[in-house]
């Protein structure tokens, strides 16, 4: 088997005496889409700010693309093609949905210290992010403020500025939370034919979901993998039927 | 400090709107001169005068506080070192504006790369509370400064020649003078609020978690804005120290930095039209309100609490409100 693109060794972190990561180790192989299943508070987020650089670890390591990168920064990591989406929407609310992927497109294409011509005159920038737009269903949406669009295409918008990072490895933090049924399946959709382009972690509570696109999943319980495998491995898995599944396996 | 900060998370919109608006600000500017020499007021000339370089002020403040949210409260600093930049060089005998411009804006360039590194290290209150250290830092340094007059300040031989003329001798040559520059300053950050520079600034005024996402580091444009904005400021000083023929470490007063926060509230926020608005205002309120009483910062404290309670987005809210303005998107 290759190297992995991501490898996470021994991460820990603990806020007090609460540990929120412990002794969390696992490999995101290229073209995967890898899930983190786990119950509310099982440190799933706090787990994917670390793999992105915005929470620093306690212990242990993240070496992606074989480069050790446990104390590179955000954006850093973002040059390096390590995005990810946020759960509560970190969007510009101010700047249009186009803007706020152009800003994306700019942060990667050439220097931001230009003074005077107009970034909206810019159309290389434009049409990258209009790609990006149209990739993810919002194409109608380019030139509303995004604080005013709705929770779905707020996700949605979010999703698009990730990609426009042009992302080798893209974190995602329950990417269909509050996304209606339409959505959702839109976005399912994305991620399936997204998965040629870029490998995803993918947090999520929708079991569907995660089972349909996941080709390895990771059960996070109290800041620990409980288990990990492929979906059906980890379904099969009596630990994980009693510490999570059994509360929620009931579809949604 | 509340109504700031939802100031400041306004949306930022108004393209066309401001531009106009700015555009008859500087048509009505233009004929004040003919205008008060026919009503036999020329004083007011020199009220304009003062009127405009506060508005070059408060639009280099705009840049970092309504684009890049960073709270200066010691901005007043720059307008004394561009005002003693022209007193220092004029007793070494240098007495050309654009010398002294020169001058001025590389000491402020100087001084802005210093305590704009240290500052940007903090936010919020802390970074408020920094500024306001250093500039008092270089009040008290100009304070001190005996052979130039310490406290009392000094008055300056004659105004400063452009290019070896005598331009500004006149009270109208400095008035056009100063329109030129508050023209010119405009247009300058208007292309720049717009431009990819100004983007990534006014993105990291909206989140600078969301601009680390997608991959900028917010500080070197923090602080590129920083600059810019004290060398602009200084300009205004050394526009002050001409139109005064005099020099003193009040310019550079906290009251001062004070009071170009009050402009730009008064104005609104993050629209530059708005904190030239402001500054004309409030120049003419101090002016106006000081024939009828001396009683008038009372005055004046209750236009800014009328602004504050009824128009949030200053002057450029109520027009907004008024739908005289609309919001282009």
């Amino acid at each position: 088997m290759t190297d992995p693109l991501l490898s996470v060794q021994n991460l820990s972190k603990s806020y007090g005496a609460l540990r929120v990561t412990q002794d969390v180790s696992l490999d995101v192989h290229e073209g995967r889409i890898h899930a983190i299943i786990g119950p509310n508070g099982a440190g799933k987020t706090t787990l994917i700010s670390q793999l992105s650089g915005q929470l620093r670890p306690d212990g242990g390591r993240v070496l992606y693309g074989g480069r050790d990168i446990t104390r590179l920064d955000m954006a850093g990591r973002v040059r390096l093609g390590l995005a990810r989406s946020f759960q509560l929407t970190t969007l510009l609310p101010g700047f249009s949905a186009l803007e706020n992927v152009a800003l994306a497109v700019q942060a990667r294409e050439g220097s931001s210290f230009r003074f005077l011509r107009p970034a909206a005159a810019e159309q290389a920038l434009n049409d990258q992010a209009m790609a990006c737009l149209a990739d993810v269903g919002l194409s109608d949406r380019a030139h509303r403020l995004a604080g005013s669009l709705s929770h779905g295409e707020k996700r949605q918008l979010e999703l698009a500025v990730a990609l426009a990072t042009q992302p080798r490895l893209l974190l995602l933090d329950e990417p269909l939370a509050g996304t209606g049924h339409e959505e959702a399946a839109h976005l399912v959709d994305l991620f399936a034919r997204l998965k040629d382009r870029v490998t995803m972690v993918l947090i999520e509570h929708d079991m569907n979901a995660v089972f349909a696109l996941a080709d390895t999943v990771s059960v996070l319980v109290y800041g620990r993998i409980v288990a990990s495998g492929s979906p059906s491995d980890v379904r099969a898995d009596p630990q994980v039927r009693a510490a999570y599944l059994g509360e929620e396996a009931a579809p949604c | 400090m509340t109504d700031l900060t939802q100031t400041l998370a306004r949306p930022r919109a108004r393209l066309a709107g401001r531009l106009k608006l700015a555009l008859c600000l500087f048509a009505v500017l233009a004929v004040v001169p003919p205008l008060a020499h026919a009503a036999g007021e020329p004083f007011l000339i020199v009220v304009a005068t003062r009127m405009m370089v506060f508005a070059i002020a408060a639009l280099s403040l705009d840049l970092i506080l309504g684009y890049g949210a960073m709270v200066s409260f010691g901005h007043a600093a720059y307008l004394g070192l561009g005002a003693y930049a022209v007193a220092i060089l004029s007793r070494a005998g240098i007495d050309d504006l654009v010398l002294q411009l020169l001058a001025a804006m590389a000491a402020s360039a100087l001084f802005a790369a210093v305590t704009g590194a240290i500052s940007l290290r903090t936010r919020g209150v802390y970074f408020i509370m920094i500024t306001l250290a250093f500039g008092q830092m270089a009040f008290f340094f100009f304070v001190s400064f005996s052979t130039l007059g310490g406290d009392d300040g000094v008055a300056l031989p004659a105004r400063s020649t452009v290019l070896g003329l005598p331009l500004l001798e006149g009270a109208q040559g400095m008035f056009y003078a100063t329109l030129a520059l508050l023209v010119a300053v405009f247009a300058g950050l208007y292309r720049l609020t717009l431009s990819r520079f100004g983007r990534v600034l006014t993105g990291t005024r909206e989140s600078a978690l969301r601009m680390q996402a997608i991959g900028f580091r917010p500080f070197p444009y923090q602080l590129t804005a920083y600059v810019i904005a004290g060398c602009l400021c200084s300009v205004a000083g050394v526009l002050l120290a001409n139109q005064a023929i005099y020099v003193s470490p009040a310019y550079m007063s906290w009251h001062r930095s004070g009071e170009m926060i009050v402009m730009l509230v008064l104005g609104g926020v993050g629209s530059l039209t708005g904190a030239m608005a402001g500054a004309l205002v409030t120049i003419a309120l101090e002016e106006g309100l000081a024939r009828f009483s001396d009683h008038w910062r009372l005055g004046f404290g209750l236009v800014l609490v009328a602004v504050a309670l009824f128009s949030p987005g200053g002057l450029s809210g109520l027009l907004r409100r008024l739908g005289l303005v609309r919001d282009a998107t």
